[in-house]
């Protein structure tokens, strides 16, 4: 009978020349079930160990157990090699061509008027303003006269209004409101000082379009009345606007402007963002672009809503959405916008 | 309203720049929008006398003129105008020169020419050829004192200020109301027109009469009487004056009442004295159908509520808004009766409207000018009459003046100025202000007696003074400062805030966001919307649409989304996903409609594959419904979807979206005979949710649903079912059993396996229980009740 030493002997040859062919993992998974499972010969010399002499069993037993651990280190080794040699493989034959473009995903975006009108909301309500919305079908009172715009008065020629038709006419009458200021009478109407709203949203000129006119223009009203409210607070509260919309290093300028709800009336302009007041395209050379309407709410606006005007005083300003959105984005004509071209929108 | 500089330096003295005095008005709230320099492209063009006038000798038509620029040559110019003539002073174009091509309009160099067999040296220029004006009958004949040889730019060259007046301020309607803005803002002092005359005829009075018998629209009548008028050309340097401020040269008379218009901003109109019926005037309202046939020939009719200006035996002029033709100035008048009155403004403004009369002049009086300006106007109308057309003035003026507006005086406070403006200038500063600009200012302790001149109608209150304050300091001195005070409460808006999440899932879920105009028409309304609704609560309609087909206000976005897809699919041909989250409007019974919140997409095309190319598998009612379903999971909404019809979608192919049994919306395919009507070939789903109903079932926040930490048992059931049988019931079904985690389908068949009306569900189930891990045997009694359940519930059998 061979002697149990010689059976190990001759197990860990045929281990080693077996585990120098295992090319890949399963080969490895299937060596070792060979060489270490259940029913290899391995494990019947160590089932087998009780069946031998004690004195021979001691050194039988040692040299079993040395090659079954120096077998299972070779089974680790070899499998990190087989693991470093896939992932070299991947490195050199598996080699990808990373500029191929990605997999589609869905493709989703916000119109680019609905951004820039979050980024004009974010910047106000990040000043205590709240956001409120009014209706678009307006009656006169709210749009023309109560906002000091009489019937009949020449400063209607500055906003041509579409005019809905009415079975009942008995009211005033009703059209689109061709701003959003409206709502700063309805607000006022139903709440005291202070106030701090912005209201956003659609409103409608009857005027033929050109790369610079749209008939429907998308406006942000803002309306702050409080005791001691002057035009500084106004230059900061549309500062901190312009610095969130242009650039935390813009300047900004009020200059003399009229509407008939406010006195003072200004015009904000901020220094170009883009040559930074040398004069360019986008400035037409002045180094300035106007961009928003603003002033001091009318006293007499402020009596009739039953504020006392010796002691609140407001401001009210109003921002043309398109005309930021034009000027951030670079647009040169302001059809674009509600053209829906997806090659367009999905530049944003 | 345009200013030429030139016009502007007779009243104040410009020393800086022309860019800064823009600079500075554009500041102070008188807009320039343009500065626009005439001559700087008249190189080679110079003032040239005429020497000699010969015809040519192969052209009746044409003439050879000899010109002299003051050098030792002269040249001879070929030249095809009647009005040339031995003696005058023209503009002489040098070879060389780029003139503007009477013909294209274009700009073209001056080449040495051969006209008719004789070469002609340079060109005598019209005004078209300078660009002066589109006059090119003639050519243009300079003042006789200007210097011969002289670059003409030096000579005509003038910039014009452009200026975007506001209507609050009439008084800026004039080169002189221009001059004292600039006088102010640059420290120097007005120079008024002169206004001194001298009258060599017998007095107006007993020779001709005003009544006003409407005096609460006109406040001011005057009358003034220049004999001995000899039409002709005004004077060069008037006709400059007008073509730099966009104005046509006619004759003398014309000229010199619209210079002193623009000069003053007060319009005047000159009526015959013979052809005015004994010399009477009386201004009152028309007589319902009456009519006058007015100086642009046409007949016109007038209602009681529009003025005329009339004689005893009937209309003469519209008042303030243009003259009869019967008693206009001509070439054979002797005698003027000048006109120079102030009107109501609303009665102009509506008067020009109704008859599409709007004109320098209406415009004037329907921005409200000030009375005290007539008798200046007329002084300076007659000045110019007498000097420029050989008139003769009469003595004194018919001067009805039944209205007189007191001076309007305000009492500023002190303490207003910085509550307004934010700033406190010094009192020296604020008196030197107002007095530049022509207000009296007394100081007391707490406030200033402000004292408005006529001509600022527009300052009325404090604030108008506290305006004028800001404007000469200057806006720069107002420091940007912080908001403060009182913060108040927050407003909630719940529908704008779902709204806006609504656009935000959407948009994360791969759709791209619209916005359309809420302007459409009946006829595509009418594709979307059931006919029977349309009519009974018809649409609103626009009085004054801008477009055809924006007549309008929608009902339904469906028209505008399915437009929008339309002309993007002419572009694009690969998969599009769109949606708009808008108002529809919907006559109420009250004044105001309801608008309400929707949010509506369309989807159509096909897959796309891993480059981006679309592949064969198109989009479907499923794809539609992923993004419903993005929606509502991401709003914590639980929605059914239960089959329905709808107009114009598909029926068996559209479904109603339920929230706890009430509908707030539609999903379905798109009718192929809608989409057709919107140009649209392929299948096209469509989905709308109506914010407003949605709203109520939109919890705060989500609320976390505790799941089990034991082992889930996942199991595959396949059933057959009937084909209409909602997989949703079925699944409903299941996971009522109280083991049953969730439940999903992962396929769908019908066909040969299965009979004829039935489908086979394959479902997916997974049982867990909260407390325990489950046993074998759990799983197999679960399964059993649920077997049982669904064969008497659903009718299903077990697909073995």
């Amino acid at each position: 009978m061979m002697s149990v030493l010689t059976t190990i002997e001759k197990i860990r040859a045929t281990a080693r020349d077996g585990l120098v062919e295992v090319r890949s993992e399963a080969e490895l998974e299937t060596w070792r079930v060979a060489v270490m499972g259940r029913k290899s010969p391995l494990m019947s010399v160590l089932r087998s160990l009780g069946e031998i002499g004690a004195e021979e069993r001691k050194e039988a037993g040692r040299a079993a157990n040395l090659l079954k651990t120096e077998l299972e280190r070779a089974l680790d080794d070899k499998r990190e090699a087989l693991g470093r040699a896939r992932i070299e493989e991947t490195e050199t034959a598996g080699r990808i061509d990373v500029t191929l473009p990605p997999r589609p995903l869905p493709e989703g975006r916000l119109h680019p008027v609905t951004q820039t009108q979050r980024d004009i909301v974010d910047a106000f309500v990040a000043q205590g303003f709240s956001v409120i919305e009014g209706p678009e079908v307006e009656l006169d009172y709210y749009n023309f006269e109560a906002l000091r715009i009489p019937a009949d008065h020449p400063a209607r020629e500055l906003m041509d209004t579409f005019y809905i038709d009415r079975s009942d006419d008995t009211d005033s009458k009703l059209l689109l409101r061709t701003h959003t200021s409206p709502n700063q009478i309805r607000f006022m109407e139903k709440n005291d000082p202070p106030i701090r709203i912005i209201c956003p949203g659609r409103t409608y000129r009857n005027e033929a379009t050109d790369p610079s006119h749209e008939w429907m223009i998308t406006q942000t009203e803002v309306l702050a009345v409080d005791e001691g409210l002057t035009l500084a607070h106004l230059k900061g509260t549309l500062f901190e606007l312009a610095k969130r919309l242009f650039g935390r290093d813009r300047k900004v300028r009020f200059r003399c402007d009229f509407f008939r709800f406010v006195e003072p009336g200004v015009d904000m302009s901020i220094d170009c963002f883009l040559c930074g007041g040398q004069g360019c395209r986008t400035c037409k050379k002045e180094g300035w672009i106007e961009i928003l309407g603003a002033g001091m709410v009318h006293p007499e606006i402020l009596e009739k809503m039953g504020y006392d005007p010796d002691i609140y005083t407001g401001f009210a300003a109003g921002l043309g959405v398109e005309r930021i959105a034009m000027l951030r984005y670079g647009v040169d004509d302001i059809r674009h916008f509600y053209e829906n071209d997806l090659r367009f929108l999905r530049q944003f | 309203m345009r200013v030429p500089i030139k016009w502007l330096s007779e009243y104040v003295t410009v020393t800086l720049p022309v860019k800064e005095v823009a600079q500075r008005l554009t500041m102070a709230g008188l807009e320039v929008t343009g500065i626009e320099r005439t001559g700087d492209d008249w190189e080679d063009v110079v003032v040239g006398h005429v020497v000699d006038v010969q015809k040519h000798p192969d052209a009746d038509r044409l003439t050879l003129v000899t010109v002299d620029i003051g050098g030792v040559d002269s040249f001879e110019v070929v030249c095809g105008a009647p009005n040339v003539a031995k003696g005058q002073n023209i503009a002489y174009a040098k070879l060389g020169a780029r003139l503007i091509d009477a013909r294209t309009g274009e700009k073209k160099k001056l080449k040495k020419a051969k006209i008719r067999g004789v070469v002609s040296r340079g060109m005598v220029c019209s005004e078209r050829e300078l660009g002066l004006s589109d006059e090119h009958e003639g050519i243009l004949v300079l003042d006789a004192s200007s210097e011969i040889g002289k670059p003409l730019a030096e000579v005509l060259g003038d910039t014009v200020l452009d200026i975007d007046m506001k209507p609050n301020r009439a008084d800026g309607l004039s080169v002189v109301g221009v001059a004292r803005d600039v006088a102010a803002l640059t420290g120097e002092t007005l120079r008024e027109p002169d206004f001194e005359l001298e009258a060599a005829g017998e007095s107006v009075v007993g020779r001709a009469r005003v009544d006003i018998n409407d005096t609460d629209l006109c406040s001011r009548f005057t009358l003034a009487i220049i004999e001995d008028i000899k039409t002709g050309p005004s004077p060069a340097w008037m006709q400059e004056a007008l073509l730099g401020a966009g104005m046509r040269p006619i004759s003398n008379v014309v000229d010199i009442t619209n210079y002193v218009m623009l000069e003053l901003g007060q319009p005047i109109h000159a009526f015959d004295y013979d052809k005015v019926a004994e010399h009477h005037i009386i201004v009152r309202r028309a007589k319902d159908g009456e009519t006058l046939k007015t100086l642009d020939g046409k007949e016109r009719s007038f209602t009681s509520e529009q003025l005329l200006i009339t004689d005893p035996i009937g209309p003469i002029a519209v008042a303030g808004v243009m003259g009869g033709l019967a008693t206009e100035v001509t070439d054979e008048t002797k005698t003027i009766l000048l006109e120079v009155a102030n009107f109501n403004p609303v009665n102009i403004r509506r008067t020009a409207m109704a008859l599409k009369l709007q004109s320098e002049a209406s415009r004037r009086f329907a921005w409200g000018i000030a009375p005290e300006l007539a008798p200046m106007a007329s002084r300076r109308v007659t000045k110019f009459l007498v000097e420029l057309a050989g008139g003769k003035a009469s003595e004194g003026l018919l001067d009805a003046y039944p209205v007189m507006s007191p001076p309007v005086h305000v009492s500023l406070a002190r303490k207003r100025i910085p509550q307004v403006l934010g700033i406190d200038p010094s009192e020296e500063e604020i008196v030197k202000a107002l007095e530049a600009l022509g207000f009296s200012v007394e100081s007391k302790i707490d406030r200033f007696e402000v004292g408005v001149p006529y001509w600022r109608r527009d300052v009325l209150g404090p604030d108008d003074v506290v305006e004028e304050v800001a404007r000469m300091v200057g806006y720069e001195r107002i420091p940007a400062a912080p908001l403060a005070g009182r913060v108040p409460n927050g407003v909630p808006q719940p529908t704008r805030e779902l709204r806006e999440r609504a656009r935000d899932i959407l948009v994360g879920a791969g759709m791209q966001e619209v916005i359309t105009y809420p302007l459409t028409s009946l006829e595509v309304l009418g594709r979307v919307v059931d006919p029977d609704v349309l009519e009974k609560a018809p649409p609103l309609a626009v009085v004054n649409p801008l477009n055809v087909g924006q007549e309008r206000m929608r009902t339904s976005l469906r028209g505008s989304l399915l437009d929008t897809l339309a002309r993007n699919l002419r572009v694009t041909k690969a998969q599009v996903a769109i949606f708009e989250a808008a108002r529809v409007y919907t006559p109420t019974s009250s004044a105001l409609p309801n608008e309400e919140e929707q949010v509506v997409g369309v989807v159509t095309g096909s897959r796309l594959d891993r480059f981006g190319s679309s592949t064969e598998e198109k989009i479907d009612f499923y794809d539609a419904k992923a993004y419903v379903a993005r929606l509502f999971d991401r709003l914590s909404v639980a929605a059914s979807f239960v089959a329905c019809e709808d107009y114009g979608l598909l029926s068996g192919r559209t479904a109603r979206i339920d929230v706890s049994g009430k509908a707030v919306g539609v999903i379905g395919q798109v009718h192929p005979r809608t989409a057709k009507e919107f140009g649209l070939e392929k299948d096209v789903y469509l989905f709308e949710v109506r914010i407003a109903d949605l709203l109520d079932h939109v919890p705060p926040v989500a609320t976390m649903r505790a799941f089990s930490r034991y082992p889930a048992v996942v199991e595959d059931l396949a059933v057959v079912v009937d084909r209409i049988e909602p997989a949703a019931s079925v699944l409903a079904e299941i996971e009522a059993h109280p083991l049953v985690a969730s439940a999903h389908v992962f396929d769908e068949y019908v066909g040969a396996q299965v009979p004829e009306g039935r489908k086979s569900l394959a479902i997916s189930v997974s049982f867990q229980a909260p407390d325990r891990t489950l046993t074998d045997k759990d799983v197999a009694k679960a399964r059993e009740k649920i077997v049982a359940r669904l064969r008497s519930r659903c009718a299903a059998e077990l697909r073995s």
